[in-house]
């Protein structure tokens, strides 16, 4: 029985809705102790450790010495094959070593220690350039030196977004300022702060490709960045900006579902987003190609919201690619309380760091410090089949029964399931009444079929 | 910088979840079952108030020494069970004896939903498969309706007038029919909680509030139950005020575990429901068929999710064709 009709009845209504998506959840987001706090500067640590496979894609490959002096902004390890970035130094100082250390995601990796001296020596431009004085080949050259990759948290290599293969044909350039996680506000701060930057770095993109309109997407709980960037971007004559408010909900700034949202497109099951013609890229990777581009400067600093409820002062700041965390904390929120868990990233998707000696990398939107109160951590939960999984799952998958399957090791039934389109948002897991947590038995399945092929 | 040195905690993503439990969930439920089971006590007297007691007390003792005798983990806190009593109570008639609601009340914990797992794991809802049990055990007492205003005594039923509900004397004939507005608050004969559909509307009016239930389920079990009452020669708005649609609508066919989790699997749902009970209506033995209609939807649920499925995001054909 077909009567599929039925949801299609909305598509009569006035066309007043915010563009969003189907699906998704409504976490609290946590969002006020930072969105009005400006961006504090931290200054740089005594020792960075710049882990060298901060993106997807291969390891870089180190080409400094230890003992070697370097420059803030030199690079020191080279991009290995073409979905991969190179690495700089984020001080100026001497390499102390090269080898192994602890990462935020948990696992040990090469690592260029380097001891900072404190004079931050650099070549960068000290005139601004002007992009257009650069053709789109050189442009996306620039960006690949500049080591920069996708900084929302996937970490995906720019310059790779911005290369489609011949043939395909991107007309839809957009920005991703919808920054969905609870508790982060980096990207609101940045587009606050920096908007020049932001536009500017949409500009660059659409030179790029050769187009003219561009699309910033913001979640509509950010007013102020919406009516800043509505500003800026009126101003400019020679390129089509258009800021479109989207509706608040998780996850909204997940490429597929943003990129549906503004385009009405669906990225074909093991698609990329060029193959729909989209490209996405996240807030502050715009300012980083935009300052890359202008000044320079390769991606050697980010912006990190530093939160949760067991850091006395919430804010976010500018910190140098390789400050350990405990370092960011003492110099910025400082702790009130003994944290229980610390994450890297968002409540949704972030990882739990090990300890608080990892460094920041290049996908760390932010460090967040919960107490006991708040480390909420699962014992096994329940299926009462009650179906809301299946409600907010933003890829109409069945999370339910993924989880039996995963539970079950029975791949035939998951690729049935169609488990290779999960985006791993973990909304299935937040809705769960049952405390259950489908999204971690599919994470566990993916990587088993991953590596039984 | 080594202040922090104390053990932190690792585990997988998303770090928070929502404040809706399962506990949450069903004391929402029980919230929601207050207007009938007050419209009950003001209709039947403070009896039904005291049957309702017994069947919670009854589902949720059972449900605590089977959790003693396995050495389980207690699952009483979760008030499932006193959700199965709550809607158990209040499908039976006032006059029922309470050993036959302990009986009941048995049957639902321990043989259908214990015995299948527990909750989440039963394919019947537990309260809607005790009265079907009941009905076949003794008929005789579960079909016994009083009107409502002859006073019950507390601890007999020996002096009790019965009477017809509405269903019955459209399927035998008798008596004058109640008016709508009786039908609509509940100043008729029938089953405690059944009766009145302006207290089940405020409690499912609730529940949509609160989240607990959509109405996919509801509106078309009601529309499709209207619908063929109408087609039928029937008034459609007699056929849903009476008999136990709208109770078993808003409580029963949108029990979570029982039901499809697809909301278009949970139209199919709601429209077979309003079909069976319409067809054991119109063409059956019994002059009501909500119970059977929802337990026989509840067996054919698995199915349901089996061939409904949401189409997943950016599906293609081709892909498929590929691999």
């Amino acid at each position: 029985m077909n009567i599929s009709f039925l949801s299609n009845l909305k598509n009569f209504l006035p066309d007043n809705e915010l563009k969003t998506f189907k699906g998704g959840v409504h976490p609290n987001d946590h969002k006020s102790p930072t969105n009005r706090i400006p961006i504090l500067d931290i200054p740089a640590p005594e020792q960075v450790i710049i882990p060298l496979n901060q993106h997807i894609g291969a390891p870089a490959v180190p080409c400094v010495s230890v003992g070697d002096s370097v420059l803030a902004g030199q690079k020191i390890a080279q991009a290995s094959g073409f979905i991969s970035a190179n690495v700089h130094s984020s001080v100026s100082g001497t390499v102390c070593a090269i080898e192994e250390r602890m990462t935020p995601m948990g696992v040990m990796a090469m690592s260029i220690v380097i001891d900072n001296d404190g004079e931050d020596n650099n070549e960068f431009e000290d005139e601004p350039r002007n992009f257009k004085d650069f053709s789109p080949a050189e442009l996306v050259d620039i960006i690949r030196e500049a080591g920069i990759v996708g900084m929302g948290g996937a970490t995906f290599p720019t310059h790779v977004k911005l290369s489609p293969p011949e043939g395909k044909k991107i007309d839809y350039v957009i920005v991703n300022g919808a920054e969905c996680e609870p508790y982060l506000t980096s990207d609101h701060r940045a587009m606050l702060e920096t908007p020049m930057e932001v536009i500017t770095g949409l500009k660059i993109i659409l030179r790029i490709f050769g187009l003219k309109t561009g699309y910033i997407a913001i979640e509509n709980n950010k007013p102020d960045a919406i009516n800043l960037l509505s500003d800026y971007a009126a101003r400019e004559n020679e390129f089509d900006i258009k800021i479109v408010p989207m509706k608040v909900k998780y996850p909204q700034g997940s490429e597929k579902q943003l990129i549906k949202a503004i385009t009405g497109r669906s990225v074909p099951m093991g698609k990329l987003p060029m193959d729909v013609g989209a490209v996405v890229n996240n807030i502050d990777t715009c300012a980083a190609i935009a300052r890359a581009v202008v000044y320079g400067i390769p991606l050697i600093s980010r912006i990190v919201t530093v939160s949760g409820d067991a850091i006395k002062n919430p804010t976010n700041a500018r910190v140098r690619i390789g400050t350990p965390f405990s370092y960011v904390i003492e110099n910025s929120g400082t702790l009130k309380s003994h944290p229980k868990k610390v994450l890297m990233g968002g409540p949704m998707m972030g990882v739990a760091v090990p300890s608080l000696d990892v460094p920041i990398i290049k996908g760390s939107s932010g460090i967040l410090a919960l107490s006991k109160r708040k480390a909420y951590t699962r014992s096994e939960g329940i299926c009462v089949r009650c179906g809301k999984c299946v409600s907010a799952c933003p890829m109409q998958l069945m999370p339910l029964y993924l989880k039996e399957a995963a539970t079950k090791d029975d791949f035939e039934k998951l690729t049935q399931l169609n488990i290779s389109n999960c985006i791993e948002c973990g909304s299935c897991s937040y809705i769960c009444p049952g405390a259950n947590n489908p999204a971690q038995s599919i994470k566990v399945a993916k990587f088993k079929l991953r590596t039984k092929k | 910088m080594n202040n922090y040195t104390g053990e932190l905690v690792v585990s997988h993503s998303p770090h928070i979840i929502t404040p809706n439990s399962i506990q949450r969930t069903m004391l929402y439920v029980i919230i929601a079952l207050i207007p009938s089971l007050a419209a009950a006590t003001i209709f039947f007297g403070i009896r039904a108030l005291l049957l309702a007691f017994v069947c919670c007390f009854a589902c949720a003792g059972f449900e605590f020494l089977w959790n003693i005798c396995l050495k389980k983990k207690n699952t009483v806190s979760d008030l499932s069970a006193i959700v199965t009593g709550l809607i158990l109570s209040l499908n039976l008639p006032v006059t029922l004896p309470f050993y036959m609601a302990v009986i009941a009340s048995l049957f639902a914990i321990i043989i259908v939903k214990q015995f299948f797992g527990g909750l989440g794991h039963n394919f019947m809802n537990p309260a809607l498969a005790a009265r079907a049990f009941l009905l076949a055990s003794w008929a005789g007492a579960m079909t016994t309706f009083v009107s409502p205003d002859k006073a019950i005594n507390i601890f007999g039923n020996a002096d009790v007038i019965t009477s017809a509900t509405p269903l019955g004397i459209l399927k035998e004939g008798g008596s004058r029919f109640p008016s709508y507005w009786e039908l609509f608050i509940g100043d008729i004969g029938g089953s405690m909680g059944e009766t009145s559909t302006l207290a089940i509307l405020i409690g499912g009016a609730f529940l949509v509030w609160k989240k607990v239930i959509t109405l996919h389920t509801p509106i078309s079990y009601i529309l499709t139950v209207f619908i063929l009452g109408y087609i039928g020669g029937d008034s459609g708005l007699f056929h849903i005020l009476t008999g136990g649609i709208m109770f078993g609508a808003f409580f029963m066919a949108t029990d979570y575990t029982t039901t499809p989790t697809t909301k278009t699997g949970q139209i199919v749902f709601g429209i077979g429901c309003g079909l069976i009970t319409f067809v054991i209506r119109k063409w059956g033995g019994y002059p009501e068929g909500v119970t059977y209609a929802i337990l026989l939807m509840n067996v054919v649920t698995p199915l349901i999710d089996k061939y409904i499925m949401p189409k997943t995001f950016g599906y293609v054909k081709e892909a498929k064709a590929n691999e």
